[in-house]
């Protein structure tokens, strides 16, 4: 499990990760902020299904993206910020029509 | 003498050879370059191709397809052994086509083909809604696509590490890091490597992609071979988008869409440009519209292995006698023949393939 070395201040977001409301802390890391609050899966594969989550951390692995907005993102690239719709990519990454 | 046969190359087409060699009951070294070569092995399109191959040389089609039929039973034998699939997928691949009056040229040119070989070229042309039906993703701007039975793909990567692993697996030797300088043959082959190590073998197999440029005069070869920069780019992984591959686009076993084909004339030069890439990411767009949405996640480029005409080089040397040249742009397609045949005639058996069409001399610059 990971723990904030840092504790942030009052200021939070409210985001939505499929469905459940989350209070972030602003402007943080949105990979590194969904990991504290304890969420280790943030999609499935393609091919086999498997849970994947941040792995690289640094936008090149590609292994932590969601959607958001209907858009796939890293989530390591994101920013917290207030009303974040993000939902986990089951399969139909880019191409909800 | 170390081994009857010193390869040089630990690309896919030297792996190919030493396998078929090992497999045979030869004892066989490969030597491999470093991280600083060119290695086309690992920047590679990964198709097992046919249609368009030997268009105008119908050896060229046939050795292709010899080996495009051949790829099953190679591949098969390798996960065998290996326990790692290749995911080789043979159930035909695309050429599309955004222009009528290409297309008719397109098939023209393959009804001449196939009437040189016998009858036997088994393409079909799909109109846009037979397309459709195949390919729902299909955009509105494809006019048709040659459909041919005989093409698929493979994952390139999982064949390279599988061929190195077998290779060792087999007794065979795999030296990376080994740069050969020189070869001389005072009694049997003695090679010389940048690091000052030595490796004598009965007979040498020069497979070193376009390193053979450098080294092949040496052997009595001309070894013309120039570099043809290919640019690549790939997706995410996506749901299942697409049923076959094209020499376009294809998606890979991993869920990822692999977009490529440039050619350009710009030396030893494998960077990536912004234009070429944007056109070929348009281009792939078009035929697949969902793409446009699609994020990429890598971009590189390789250098393609071409011989003056395209066509392979298969040249056993005159003045070092045991010395062979093998040389192609197609060493994934050819794996299965150079695994499964190329052998026999390295061997001199009585069923060696007939490589006499590929042979160096066909460069010899004609009098008058």
């Amino acid at each position: 499990m990971f723990r904030r070395v840092e504790q942030g201040g009052p200021d939070t977001c409210e985001v939505v990760f499929d469905g459940r409301k989350l209070a972030l802390p602003r402007h943080t890391n949105l990979a590194a902020s969904l990991l504290a609050a304890g969420i280790m899966s943030f999609r499935k594969t393609q091919v086999s299904g498997s849970p994947r989550g941040p792995y690289c951390m640094m936008g090149a692995c590609f292994d932590c993206v969601v959607k958001i907005d209907g858009e796939t993102r890293q989530a390591c690239m994101e920013t917290v910020r207030d009303g974040l719709m993000i939902e986990q990519v089951h399969g139909e990454a880019g191409f909800d029509e | 003498m170390e081994a009857d046969y010193a390869v040089i190359g630990g690309g896919v087409v030297g792996l190919s050879v030493a396998w078929g060699l090992l497999r045979r009951g030869r004892t066989v070294i490969v030597l491999d370059g470093d991280d600083g070569s060119f290695r086309a092995s690992r920047g590679n399109f990964g198709l097992v191709w046919v249609q368009g191959k030997g268009a105008n040389n119908p050896a060229y089609a046939r050795w292709t397809r010899r080996s495009a039929a051949a790829w099953k039973q190679f591949s098969s034998e390798l996960e065998a052994a290996s326990g790692t699939s290749l995911c080789l997928q043979q159930d035909g691949g695309y050429d599309f086509f955004f222009d009528d009056e290409e297309l008719q040229q397109t098939v023209a040119k393959y009804e001449r083909l196939k009437a040189a070989l016998g009858g036997d070229y088994p393409f079909e042309v799909l109109g846009h809604n037979a397309l459709k039906k195949e390919e729902p993703g299909i955009g509105q701007d494809v006019i048709g696509a040659v459909l041919h039975h005989e093409d698929g793909h493979v994952n390139p990567l999982r064949l390279l590490r599988t061929l190195a692993a077998e290779v060792r697996r087999l007794g065979g030797t795999v030296r990376t890091g080994c740069e050969v300088t020189g070869v001389t043959r005072p009694d049997s082959f003695r090679l010389t490597c940048a690091d000052g190590a030595v490796v004598e073998a009965g007979k040498v197999v020069l497979a070193a992609g376009l390193g053979a440029a450098t080294l092949g005069p040496q052997l009595g070869f001309k070894a013309q071979v120039r570099p043809q920069r290919g640019q690549v780019l790939i997706t995410e992984k996506l749901p299942g988008l697409m049923k076959r591959p094209s020499a376009i686009i294809r998606q890979v076993d991993e869920g990822g869409v692999q977009i490529g084909d440039s050619n350009e004339e710009v030396g030893f030069n494998d960077t990536t440009t912004l234009e070429v890439t944007a056109r070929i990411a348009a281009r792939a767009a078009r035929v697949y519209p969902a793409l446009a949405r699609a994020k990429l996640v890598r971009s590189w480029a390789a250098l393609r292995v071409m011989s003056p005409d395209g066509l392979p080089v298969y040249q056993q040397s005159t003045a070092m006698p045991g010395a062979y040249l093998v040389t192609c742009h197609s060493g994934i397609t050819l794996a299965a023949a150079h695994a499964l045949y190329l052998p026999e005639w390295l061997e001199g058996s009585e069923d060696a393939p007939d490589l006499a069409a590929f042979s160096e001399e066909r460069f010899d610059v004609q009098a008058g």
